[in-house]
């Protein structure tokens, strides 16, 4: 479904890469864990999936697309299979819940019946079926959030891309986020989620891929947000290895 | 379904942004009108010279008592030298060039001089022995003056020969000055429109990026994402090029074929309504192409996936 082939993400201007040789696979219907520190090349790693970026060295293999050679013409009907939520939300604030939702199949095309009908079932999905008439400021963090996820998955895209979709909420708003996350990857959708949020992890026991300065470090099945394999390091230790 | 999606969008742009659409409307219209002036200003001049190169001759002045110029030595040309002259006119080197040609005697020059400037004081000073008699010589092809003038001029007799197009090419010279500023002014003019509906389609861009970031994030076609904005710059152009045309058809239809043709009577022909319907096309034509052309340019950036 995704394979990296020793990608390599060199920003221009830097002489550090931001990824460096990682290749790995994700399969259908996966729930995937993208931790480690800032910087460390988890946004780089997203953005190279979603074809914001080109890698420097490698192939990206997404949905049987060959990344590297997909045409700027072609990259919008590729991210159509994909969703993605952000820590910020991203919604447009002159628009109603409905119409927020309801944008993303406009904008590709879909009939105004198709809109009637998959709107309100992806805003029952994320539980805001009430809701529909109301502006984004006129609900708290998480419920934008669902908003949010509701329009990643309006147009049910085979890969869910989220980058932190809990950073801005409290613990128990973040709980809600990840059930629904949960019941969306248990309806097939593979899901790759960037977090900083220890909890989290550690109580999904998912498989967890840890990032340091652009290279895998770990990469293991039903992990938690810190290895148990290799004992903690120092806080010195620690440091000169994550800071970049 | 989604043409509506695309007006309504067009429409907000246009609505946000109204003091620089009106500001690219007007400046369309000034730099169109004077596009559209320039091309009646040079179909005026091809009509003038169609006209005006079919009557111009060229005038072979015979010696007069007063002339020292050319062959002149203050002497009347004979009758022997004008035949000479005649007889050259005549002669298989020059006839083949020379469709018709009268002689204008001292009299019927007099007549003439005082038919042309009969409002003026100087015609009570001339009297019929002071103007040239002259060979007015009508040719096949205008523009080949040049071999009469080298094979008469120092003929005896021949005080000067002169081709009268040279006093029309003075007046087009004038005209193709009037013609060519216009164009220049034309041309900053649309360089400052181009700019100015670049700059007007980033700002429309710049207030509405959120939407198209999740544009591009959800997968929107360029197309889709770049069409509203370059309808925006067409639609404001287009309305700039219709206050233009239409500035051009009240000039020709007041100023020149009302104004100008009484002032000027029958004197010379003017363009009229069907040349300045011939420019309206060209006018609606080169304003959407610009805007088209730069709004796509504005908007190309945001495009970059």
């Amino acid at each position: 479904m995704i394979r990296f082939d020793s990608i390599t993400k060199a920003y221009p201007g830097t002489t550090r890469p931001a990824l460096n040789g990682v290749s790995l696979e994700i399969l259908k219907g996966e729930f995937v864990f993208l931790v480690g520190a800032s910087g460390s090349g988890k946004s780089s790693f997203l953005r190279l999936i979603l074809r914001e970026e080109t890698p420097s060295k490698g192939a990206i293999h997404v949905l049987g697309q060959h990344l590297n050679t997909l045409t700027n013409r072609k990259v919008p009907y590729f991210r159509r299979n994909l969703g993605v939520v952000f820590q910020d939300f991203r919604l447009l604030p002159n628009k109603t819940v409905f119409d927020n939702v309801a944008f993303t199949l406009q904008v590709i095309g879909k009939s105004k019946g198709y809109i009637q009908e998959a709107v309100p079932d992806a805003l029952k999905m994320v539980g805001l079926a009430g809701k529909s008439n109301r502006f984004p400021h006129e609900l708290s963090g998480g419920e934008q959030q669902r908003v949010a996820i509701a329009r990643a998955v309006v147009n049910k895209p085979a890969i869910l891309l989220a980058d932190e979709p809990t950073g801005n909420l409290d613990p128990a708003t973040s709980a809600g986020i990840m059930t629904l996350l949960e019941r969306i990857n248990l309806g097939g959708t593979t899901v790759i989620m960037a977090t900083h949020d220890a909890g989290i992890v550690d109580q999904m026991k998912r498989r967890v891929i840890e990032l340091i300065s652009g290279q895998i470090v770990r990469d293991e099945r039903q992990g938690g947000y810190q290895t148990q394999a290799v004992p903690v390091q120092g806080f010195g230790r620690q440091s000169t290895e994550v800071a970049p | 379904m989604r043409l509506g999606l695309i007006l309504g969008e067009v429409g907000s742009g246009l609505r946000r942004n109204v003091s620089m659409v009106i500001s690219v409307v007007l400046v369309t219209f000034i730099s169109l009108t004077f596009v559209g002036a320039a091309i009646l200003l040079q179909m005026q001049i091809g009509q003038m010279k169609d006209y005006w190169y079919d009557r111009a001759q060229v005038a072979v002045y015979m010696c007069t008592d007063l002339d020292t110029t050319g062959t002149c030595t203050q002497s009347e040309a004979t009758k022997t030298q004008i035949d000479a002259v005649e007889a050259q006119l005549k002669s298989p080197a020059l006839a083949p060039y020379i469709k018709k040609y009268e002689y204008e005697t001292h009299d019927q020059a007099y007549t003439n001089f005082q038919e042309q400037l009969a409002d003026n004081p100087i015609a009570s000073f001339v009297t019929p022995e002071t103007l040239n008699e002259s060979f007015r010589v009508n040719l096949v092809d205008p523009t080949e003056a040049d071999i009469l003038i080298e094979s008469l001029s120092g003929s005896p007799g021949v005080q000067e020969v002169r081709d009268q197009r040279s006093y029309l090419d003075r007046i087009f010279a004038v005209l193709n000055a009037a013609s060519y500023t216009a164009i220049g002014v034309a041309a900053l003019m649309l360089v400052a429109a181009v700019l100015l509906i670049a700059t007007t389609i980033r700002l429309s861009a710049f207030s509405r990026r959120r939407e198209l970031g999740i544009m591009r994030l959800v997968g929107a076609s360029n197309r889709f994402i770049q069409t509203p904005f370059i309808l925006e710059g067409v639609f404001a152009a287009l309305i700039g090029s219709i206050l233009a045309s239409v500035a051009i058809v009240a000039i020709v239809q007041f100023f020149v074929q009302g104004y100008l043709t009484r002032a000027l009577q029958s004197t010379t022909t003017l363009v009229g309504l069907g040349d300045a319907l011939v420019v309206v096309p060209i006018l609606i034509a080169v304003g959407a192409a610009l805007a088209a052309a730069s709004a796509g340019v504005a908007i190309s950036r945001y495009l970059k996936v």
